[in-house]
Formats: C-alpha cells, sequence, structure tokens
C-alpha cells in the first residue's frame, strides 16, 4: 500500500457515458494516472462497490470526478456519498456542470416522460401498462430501483462542488491539465470553472468574420458552406458569441457551428439570453413583418438556446401546470 | 390577500423615460403599479434583464424605446425590435404566458401614450394573475 498514491473515483450519474470515453481518451496518460493513483470506483471501467466506498473514512478520497446529472435517487445518493468521501469533487463535463443534454427534460414532466417511454411508443403492446416503480413485491421479496426525480439537477443542485470542468465531453488534453493541477497542487481558487478559457468561442475561432447580416438561417445540410467565413454570417447557426472557449473550437473547425457545450462565457448569466441577443443582432431586417419570417427559419429556439444548460439558465425549466 | 400586479418598465433615456417624466410634470394619472428603470437605450436590455424580472416576482415587464427610425443611437431600437419575436418564443418554451412582455416605441412628447399603455398593460397583468416563477423557484428546489 502506497500511502502516496492518490486516491481517486469517477462516477457517472445521468450522463451516456462519453465522459468517460473522454477520460480514456487521454490514452497512455490514463495509465500514468494509474500508477499514480489508485482508482477506487469507476464504474464504466473498473471493479468497485458503493460498499467499499460507503466503508470509507471521510475525506478519504483526494479527488472524485462526477459526470452526469442527478435524476434519480441513485445519482444523488452516490454524489453525497462522494461528497462526503473526498477532499475534492469535481462537477466533470456538460450534465454535472449545467445539466447537459438530460436537463432538456426540464421542459416536459415525468409523466409525459414516463407515458412516452413506457406506455405510448409504437414498439409497446397496445393496453400494457408496465411502469417502473421504485419498490416493487416479487415472491415476497420487495425490490427496489432508483427513484425518478421530477426534474434533472446539476452536481451543485444537490452539493456543493469545488470545481467545473465543462464540455460535452471535457477535452481529453484539457482533462490532462486539470488532473496534472490536482496533482501538483496548483488549482486555482475553489468554485472555479478549470480545463477551459476565459474567452469566448469566438476570439479563438480562425474563420474569417467581417459584418453579420443574414436574411434566413440555414440548417447545416440545407448550404454548401464556405470554410473559411464565419458561420454567423453565413445563416448556420453557431453559439460562439456566447459560449465559454477551451474546446480547441472543434465544431467549427469541422464545419458545424458550436453547440455551446462549454457552457456561458466568463460573465454571461444566461447562456441562452446572450445567444438570443447575438443571434437577433445579425436580423438584416427593419421590418417586424419580415423579422418573423426571418426568425421562423430557426427551428426550437429554446432546445438551440439551452442545449446543454437549461437547468442553469434563470427561468430553469417550463413553468405552469 | 388582493393581487397587485408588479410591472417592471425598461425605458431608454433619450424618448420613453422624458415621455414617462412628461406624463408626470403633465399629472396624467396611471397607475402607480410600474417600477421604472431607465437605462440608455432600448438595445441595452439584455434578455436576461426580463428572464431575471420574472424569475425575482415581477408579472410582468414593459420595454419602451424611440419610435423605429428615431433611436439617439439610430440603429438600437431595431435591435430591441429583433429580440422581441424570440423572447415571446421563449418564454412560450418555458411555459410563461408571453403578454407578460410587451414592447412599446414611446416619444418624448407622448406622456399620454405612456400613461395608457402602463394602465392597458396593469389591466392585462391583472386579468392573467399572479406571475408564479419566483415562488416555484424558490419551494420546489431538489422536488422528488
Ligand atoms: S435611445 Fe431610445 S431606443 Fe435607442
Amino acid at each position: 500500500m502506497a500511502a502516496k498514491k492518490l486516491q481517486i473515483a469517477l462516477y457517472w450519474g445521468a450522463a451516456c457515458g462519453g465522459c468517460d470515453v473522454a477520460v480514456l481518451d487521454t490514452n497512455e496518460f490514463i495509465l500514468t494516472v494509474g500508477e499514480a493513483a489508485d482508482i477506487r470506483l469507476w464504474p464504466i471501467a473498473a471493479d468497485g462497490k458503493y460498499q467499499d466506498i460507503e466503508a470509507m473514512a471521510d475525506g478519504e478520497l483526494d479527488l472524485s470526478l462526477f459526470n452526469g446529472a442527478v435524476r434519480n435517487s441513485e445519482n444523488e445518493h452516490i454524489a453525497k456519498l462522494l461528497r462526503r468521501k473526498s477532499k475534492l469533487l469535481v462537477a466533470f463535463g456538460s450534465c454535472a456542470h449545467l445539466g447537459g443534454i438530460p436537463g432538456l427534460a426540464n421542459l416536459t414532466s415525468k409523466e409525459d416522460i414516463f407515458a412516452t417511454a413506457y406506455l405510448g411508443n409504437a414498439s409497446i403492446e397496445p393496453g400494457n401498462r408496465t411502469v417502473p416503480h421504485p419498490k416493487t413485491q416479487v415472491n415476497g421479496h420487495s425490490l427496489e430501483i432508483p427513484a425518478f426525480y421530477r426534474r434533472v439537477y446539476r452536481l451543485s443542485d444537490v452539493v456543493d462542488v469545488d470545481y467545473f470542468v465543462p464540455g460535452c465531453p471535457p477535452e481529453p488534453s484539457q482533462i490532462k491539465n486539470v488532473l496534472l493541477a490536482v496533482v501538483k497542487g496548483e488549482l486555482p481558487p475553489k468554485k472555479s470553472v478549470v480545463g477551459a478559457s476565459e474567452r469566448t468561442l469566438c476570439d479563438d475561432c480562425a474563420r474569417r468574420k467581417t459584418e453579420k447580416k443574414v436574411k434566413r438561417f440555414y440548417r447545416p445540410w440545407e448550404i454548401i458552406q464556405d470554410p473559411e467565413r464565419c458561420l454567423l454570417e453565413q445563416g448556420i447557426v453557431c453559439m460562439g458569441p456566447a459560449t465559454r472557449s477551451g474546446c480547441g473550437v472543434r465544431c467549427p473547425n469541422s464545419n458545424q457551428g458550436c453547440r455551446g457545450c462549454y457552457g456561458p462565457a466568463p460573465g454571461v448569466v444566461d447562456h441562452g439570453a446572450k445567444f438570443l441577443s447575438a443571434i437577433s443582432s445579425i436580423i438584416d431586417s427593419k421590418d417586424p413583418k419580415e423579422i418573423d419570417a426571418i426568425l421562423g427559419t430557426l427551428p426550437d429556439f429554446i432546445g438551440i438556446a439551452y442545449r446543454f444548460g437549461l437547468p442553469a439558465s434563470i427561468l430553469q425549466r417550463r413553468h405552469g401546470a | 390577500m388582493s393581487y397587485e400586479p408588479k410591472l417592471v418598465g425598461f425605458l431608454c433615456n433619450w424618448c420613453s423615460y422624458t415621455g414617462a417624466d412628461l406624463a408626470g410634470t403633465s399629472r396624467i394619472q396611471y397607475p402607480p403599479n410600474i417600477r421604472i428603470i431607465r437605462v440608455m437605450c432600448s438595445a441595452r436590455i439584455d434578455p436576461s434583464f426580463i428572464l431575471q424580472s420574472l424569475g425575482k416576482g415581477a408579472d410582468g415587464v414593459l420595454i419602451c424605446g424611440c419610435h423605429p427610425g428615431d433611436c439617439h443611437y439610430s440603429e438600437g431600437n431595431y435591435k430591441a425590435m429583433r429580440r422581441y419575436p424570440l423572447l415571446k418564443r421563449l418564454l412560450d418554451a418555458y411555459g410563461i404566458e408571453h403578454e407578460r412582455v410587451r414592447l412599446e416605441w414611446v416619444s418624448a412628447s407622448e406622456g399620454q401614450r405612456f400613461a395608457d399603455v402602463v394602465a392597458d398593460m396593469t389591466e392585462r397583468l391583472r386579468a392573467l394573475g399572479p406571475c408564479r416563477v419566483k415562488t416555484a423557484l424558490a419551494t420546489d428546489q431538489i422536488e422528488r
């Protein structure tokens, strides 16, 4: 037992697994982490039981990377457990940081989600009423599954979080930087966003920017784009002006608009509201009717504006009945 | 408890605020439900101000700027004009009645018009009832 080895845990809440894969994408580096650290829990890649974590002393873990949103009672239980057992708890990736793609479920209700998934889907036998319940009795035994919450939460909604690593998923090179900073003890003040930049994506984007004036918006497949020119100027939706940089401008470099996964740029209170300002200002019209028509070419605006962070927005979720 | 709508008004300095001032100096009566915030131009009204107002307890938000063509900074009010339809769509998607937010052009000489707009909007908000967002956000943290 090398007492000096870093004790770490990685966990996934409501997540797709991409964040864990991004950690594996650090390639050989993850092996050196394995030498410098004991990975005590990592459901996707290593053995390790919840009971082992429960048996630890408080603060025994040096670092926990929590990816995924908090969607059910298991996610919350592990979030609280890891918080207790860890010196540093990091919200890792868009879902833990801002709610992520699962956070869009806050535009609908638990009942509607269940009805779609378990009752209304075309592949479900008509009349089938099987919906999961937290507790079931089978042959005199009581079986339990995690309870599905009414909403999706960010990690910081349920526990105190020390650092935030944005990205869907975080860039492998940024993950390395964060892990090295932990090892060397060179972390910035707590509550900071780490593994990202303090600029906007546009600041780092190499595309040529001139005047932005558009008469309509295009889905990426509707237009042959100029690979050198700003995407917004070509009417292709790009979240760059409102979004924090740090990803290496990967999407615009691959001819796709930024989708905003690194979250709001520093100083921005509401990612979607800032994007709303940016996108409205490029519309080339002074006529309310024409403006309406141009905006009509922009589908599912709330889904674009808060693709990775609805639970982190000012209004957080759908209101009303 | 009887419900009095809380209306937040963002008024541009050059036309609309002067118009509201004229309503005052002309002793035109209008409902005291509005809380006016003076900004330099209607373009200065970041959409987050509006979301924040609703999130912090406003029942409605009124945005006033110079008439199209009259903005002191020549193009500012067109920016407000372009944001407004998208903001309404956003509110609908959030399940909040978009009638709670209204954009009006009020010139420096339109004191009466300003008073009429405030009176009309106050009545509409009264009919809509209180905006529940603030209480909902305060009470439902971790609703399981
Ligand atoms: S100054 Fe009045 S709208 Fe710009």
